[in-house]
C-alpha cells in the first residue's frame, strides 16, 4: 500500500513556481475540488511512468495555476483555448502525454468550439473538465453550467432559462461525436466517488498512451469560496444539488477503437527538403545577355474564364524568365473572376520592374468582344492590339494603337482543340514582339497537359505563322522571334 | 541556380518549408487563403502538419501550442481574421513564443473588401493585440522577398523568441516573380526552454501569467530591453536611386513597386527624386530618415491606407522637413501617374 502522506513524484515538493511566500500551501480554498482531482492526476501520472513525457495545459480561472504544482512540462494558455494549444502541442510531440485541465467557464463557454472541434478531430488528449456550475476565480459570476435558480454574482436573482438558457452538459453532448473514445462524469462529493474519479482518469490516460483519441473526464467539484458554503455543506450540496441536473456515468466507452495512425516524422535534412519540394538546377539565364535595345513589355491578357489567359501570360512569363529577363505577372483576382472573365498582367523587361500593374499596355490581347471594349482606350499610343477576331466582331480603336485580328479559336478549332487557342495566341504574341524566343517557349509546352502537347505544338506554329503574315503585311511591328 | 517562376503567396510557403517550418494552423480567408491551400499540399510531403483549424483564434492558439515545444510553426490569414488572431499574438509574445504570422491584408474596417490594402499597419505594427509588447513586422515587396523574409521571420523569431509579422498585400501575394530559391536552413538553434515532453525539460514552462506587479513589470522590463535590441540590430531598408536626392519618398510593399515607377518618370524629367523602403516596418527605419530629413528639402509618403506609416515618417524626421501624403484605399493602388504626380507636387510647395 502506497505512503498516502507521501506527494507524488510528479508533484513539486516545494512549489517554487508560484509566486507567494508559502512555497508549501497550495493557492487552493479550503475545501476546493482542484486539490484532490491534483492528486489523483499527479498519482496516475506516477503510476503510469509517464511524467517524463507528460505536457500539462491550464487555461485561466482556478486552474492557472496547475503548473506551481505538476512537475512536469508546462503550458499555460488564453481562456478558453487550452484545447487549440493542446492540439498544437500533440502534432509537434506525437509521443507526449497532453492533459488540458479546464473549468466550466473556460471549457463550456468562451472555449466551447475549441472543445468541440478538438474532440470531433479526436486529438490524442486528455480533458479533465471541472465542473462546478460557477466562475470561482473571477468572483462567482455564473456559469454555463450553473444551476437554474442558483444565484451567482452575475444572476443576483437567480439563473432563469428564458434569461441564460439551461444548464450546459457537456459530457451528453460531446458523448454524441463519432471521434471521441471515453466520456464519464464523476464527481468528489465522497471517498467512493473519489475512487471512481481516480479510476475513470486512469483509464482516459490509459487510452492516450494507447494512441487511441479523445477522452474527457468530467468531474462535479465542490467550491465552497464560490457558493458561500463550508467545505462539509458544499460536498453535501453537489449530491443535493447537482446529480440529478449532471448525472454521474460513462458517456462514451470506445476503448477497442483501432489506435490513431502514428504521424510522420518530419523531414529537415536540407537535400532531402529539396528533393521533396521539387526544386531542381534549372538551366535559368541560358541567354547571357539581352540586346540594349529590348524594350519592357507591358501587356494586358483578356478573355473570357476557361480560354487559359491566365495560363498564357504565366508560359510567356516563364519562357522570358528563362532567357534571364526580368518579369512579372499579376492576375486579377476575387469576385472579378466569378463573372467569367480573367485577365492577367505581363511585364517583362531587361531591368528591374517597378510596378507590376499595367495600366497603359504596349500589348493587349483581347479574346473577346468585353475584353476589347474594356481595355482599348488603355493602350500606350503605337501600342497593339491583338484580338481573336472568332468572336471580336465589333472593333473600335484609339486611332494610335495597330490592331491585328487572328481568328485564334478557329484556328485552334481547325486544329482540333479549341482549348489551345491560348497558344496559338502565343505564337502571334512572339512573332510580332519578340518578348521571348519561339524555341523557349516551345521547351514549356511538354509540361503541359501531355496529350494536348501534339496540338499545343501546332497551334505554336500556326500563331507564328500568322504573325508572319501581318509582319510581311507590315514593317511595324518587327518580327523579331526566330520561328522554329 | 534554382529559379522558379511563382506567386507571392507559394513563395511565403517555400520560404517556411526551407526555413525548417513543419506546421502550419490557418483558416481560409480571401486574399490569403492559397498560402494555406500551398501548405496543405507541401506541408504533408515533408511529414509536417497541415491543420485546418475551426476558427483563426484556434488557429494562432495551435501555433502557440507548437511553438511551445519548439517546433518552428506559422499561420496566415488576412486583415479580419487577423483582429482574431490578437489575442493570441498577445500571448505569444507575453510567453515568449517564436512563431510567423502572416497578413495579407485587404480592405476594412469591417467586412470592407478583399482588395490590396495597407491599413493594418496600425493594427500589426503598433501591437494590435492588449498589452506591452511589439512584434518585428516584415513587409516583401515582390515573390522574392516573400521567400527570403520569410525564412528571416522564422530566424528573427527563434533569435528573440517573439512572434514575427510579415504583412503583404493581395497583389504582392497573388503576383507571379522568378524566386531564386535559397538554400534550406541546416542548422537549428537550442532551445532549452521549451516544453518536449522529455525528462529533462519537466521544468520548462511556458506562461504569460505573472500575478505579481513587480514580477510582471520586471517580465516587461526584460521584453522592452529585447525590444531595444531588435532596433539596434534588425533595421531593414532599401534605398533607390537616394544618392544625390533632393526629395525623398517612403512606400512599402506594393506602393512602393508602384513608386519605382514614379520615381523612374520623375528623375526622367531632372527631378533629383529617390525612394526609401522600409523592409521593416518595425523596426522602423527612422534613424535613416532623420539623417535624410538633415539635408533633403521634402518627403512624400504613400500609402493604400488613409495614412498610417506617416506618422511614424513624421516622427522620425523630427518637423525638420515638410512630410506631405498621397493615398488611395478601397483596394485600390495609385498608379505611377498619380505618384509622379505627387511628386511634382510635392516639388512645387516646398520650393527648390
Ligand atoms: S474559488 Fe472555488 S474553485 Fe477556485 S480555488 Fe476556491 S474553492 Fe476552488
Amino acid at each position: 500500500m502506497k505512503d498516502v502522506f507521501k506527494k507524488p513524484d510528479s508533484f513539486y515538493e516545494f512549489f517554487t513556481r508560484s509566486a507567494g511566500v508559502d512555497k508549501e500551501a497550495t493557492h487552493y480554498c479550503p475545501g476546493c475540488g482542484h486539490g484532490n482531482l491534483h492528486k489523483l492526476i499527479a498519482e496516475a501520472i506516477d503510476d503510469l511512468d509517464i511524467a517524463d513525457r507528460t505536457v500539462f495545459v491550464s487555461p485561466v480561472g482556478c486552474s492557472v495555476f496547475g503548473y506551481y504544482y505538476f512537475h512536469v512540462g508546462n503550458v499555460q494558455s488564453a481562456h478558453g483555448r487550452a484545447p487549440a494549444v493542446a492540439t498544437g502541442i500533440k502534432r509537434a510531440l506525437p509521443h507526449s502525454i497532453v492533459i488540458s485541465y479546464q473549468g466550466d467557464g473556460d471549457l463550456a463557454a468562451i472555449g466551447a468550439n475549441e472543445i468541440l472541434q478538438a474532440a470531433n478531430r479526436g486529438e490524442s488528449i486528455t480533458v479533465i473538465f471541472v465542473n462546478n456550475a460557477i466562475y470561482g476565480m473571477t468572483g462567482g459570476q455564473m456559469a454555463p453550467t450553473t444551476l437554474i435558480d442558483m444565484k451567482t454574482t452575475t444572476t443576483p436573482y437567480g439563473r432563469h432559462a428564458e434569461n441564460e438558457g439551461y444548464p450546459l452538459r457537456i459530457s451528453e453532448l460531446l458523448a454524441t461525436l463519432q471521434a471521441p473514445v471515453y466520456i464519464e462524469r464523476c464527481t468528489l462529493e465522497d471517498s467512493k466517488s473519489i475512487m471512481k474519479t481516480r479510476k475513470a482518469i486512469r483509464r482516459a490516460l490509459e487510452l492516450q498512451i494507447a494512441n487511441k483519441g479523445f477522452s474527457l473526464i468530467e468531474v462535479l467539484s465542490p467550491c465552497p469560496t464560490g457558493w458561500k458554503l463550508d467545505p462539509i455543506d458544499s460536498r453535501e450540496w453537489i449530491t443535493k444539488n447537482m446529480l440529478n441536473v449532471f448525472p454521474p456515468a460513462v458517456y462514451k466507452d470506445r476503448a477497442d477503437a483501432p489506435s490513431r495512425p502514428t504521424p510522420p516524422t518530419p523531414v529537415y535534412d536540407g537535400d532531402e527538403v529539396l528533393k521533396i519540394i521539387g526544386i531542381k538546377e534549372s538551366d535559368a539565364a541560358h541567354v547571357a545577355k539581352l540586346p540594349a535595345d529590348f524594350p519592357t513589355h507591358k501587356l494586358v491578357l483578356a478573355g473570357f474564364g476557361g480560354q487559359g489567359i491566365l495560363l498564357l501570360g504565366q508560359l510567356l512569363a516563364k519562357s522570358s524568365m528563362r532567357e534571364g529577363k526580368f518579369v512579372s505577372w499579376l492576375p486579377s483576382y476575387g469576385p472579378e473572376m466569378r463573372g467569367g472573365t480573367a485577365n492577367c498582367h505581363v511585364v517583362v523587361s531587361r531591368e528591374r520592374i517597378g510596378s507590376p500593374f499595367v495600366t497603359n499596355p504596349t500589348l493587349l490581347v483581347a479574346m473577346n468582344q468585353p475584353s476589347l471594349e474594356k481595355f482599348a482606350d488603355s493602350v500606350e499610343p503605337g501600342g497593339l492590339v491583338i484580338y481573336d477576331s472568332s468572336f471580336v466582331k465589333d472593333v473600335k480603336l484609339p486611332a494610335h494603337v495597330k490592331a491585328v485580328p487572328v481568328p485564334f479559336s478557329e484556328i485552334a478549332n481547325d486544329l482540333g482543340n479549341a482549348k489551345v487557342a491560348n497558344v496559338v495566341a502565343a505564337g502571334t504574341i512572339i512573332g510580332l514582339t519578340g518578348i521571348t524566343g519561339a524555341d523557349s517557349f516551345k521547351s514549356l509546352l511538354g509540361s503541359l497537359r501531355k496529350e494536348l502537347l501534339d496540338a499545343n505544338l501546332k497551334a505554336l506554329a500556326a500563331g507564328l505563322a500568322e504573325a508572319r503574315h501581318f509582319g510581311a503585311m507590315s514593317n511595324q511591328p518587327s518580327v523579331k522571334a526566330t520561328v522554329s | 541556380m534554382r529559379q522558379e517562376l511563382m506567386k507571392g503567396n507559394e513563395a511565403i510557403v517555400l520560404g517556411a518549408l526551407l526555413a525548417g517550418c513543419r506546421s502550419y494552423f490557418g483558416y481560409p480567408i480571401t486574399p490569403a487563403s492559397e498560402i494555406a491551400e500551398t501548405a496543405a499540399v507541401m506541408f504533408p510531403r515533408l511529414g509536417g502538419t497541415f491543420l485546418q483549424a475551426e476558427s483563426e483564434v484556434a488557429a494562432i492558439n495551435m501555433v502557440y501550442g507548437a511553438a511551445s515545444t519548439g517546433q518552428r510553426t506559422m499561420t496566415a490569414s488576412s486583415s479580419p481574421g487577423i483582429s482574431l488572431k490578437m489575442e493570441g499574438i498577445s500571448y505569444c509574445a507575453g510567453s515568449e513564443l517564436p512563431c510567423v504570422v502572416v497578413n495579407i491584408m485587404r480592405g476594412g474596417p469591417g467586412l470592407g473588401n478583399i482588395g490590396p490594402e495597407q491599413s493594418d499597419y496600425f493594427q500589426m505594427v503598433k501591437g494590435g493585440g492588449h498589452g506591452n509588447y511589439r512584434m518585428p513586422v516584415l513587409a516583401p515587396n515582390g515573390a522574392q522577398e516573400m521567400c527570403d523574409l520569410t525564412m528571416l521571420a522564422f530566424e528573427l523569431a527563434d533569435k528573440y523568441r517573439n512572434p514575427v509579422a510579415l504583412v503583404a498585400d493581395g497583389f504582392i501575394g497573388q503576383m507571379m516573380e522568378p524566386v531564386n530559391v535559397p538554400n534550406p536552413v541546416r542548422t537549428f538553434p537550442d532551445k532549452p526552454w521549451a516544453v518536449k515532453g522529455t525528462g529533462d525539460t519537466r521544468d520548462s514552462l511556458i506562461s504569460s501569467i505573472h500575478l505579481d506587479h513587480n514580477e510582471l513589470e520586471d517580465h516587461i522590463r526584460h521584453m522592452y530591453a529585447k525590444y531595444a535590441e531588435i532596433e539596434k540590430n534588425e533595421v531593414r531598408f532599401e534605398e533607390y536611386r537616394l544618392e544625390d536626392a533632393d526629395y525623398v519618398t517612403v512606400a512599402y510593399g506594393i506602393v512602393s513597386r508602384v513608386l519605382m515607377s514614379a520615381v523612374d518618370q520623375a528623375r526622367a524629367a531632372g527631378i533629383k527624386v529617390g525612394m526609401l523602403r522600409p523592409i521593416t516596418l518595425w523596426p522602423f527605419p527612422a534613424p535613416r530618415l532623420k539623417q535624410l530629413a538633415g539635408h533633403v528639402k521634402g518627403i512624400l509618403v504613400s500609402e493604400c491606407s488613409t495614412g498610417m506609416m506617416v506618422e511614424d515618417v513624421k516622427l522620425a524626421v523630427e518637423c525638420r522637413v515638410p512630410v506631405q501624403f498621397y493615398g488611395r484605399n478601397g483596394g485600390n493602388i495609385p498608379s505611377a501617374r498619380e505618384l509622379y504626380d505627387a511628386i511634382v507636387k510635392l516639388t512645387n510647395t516646398v520650393g527648390s
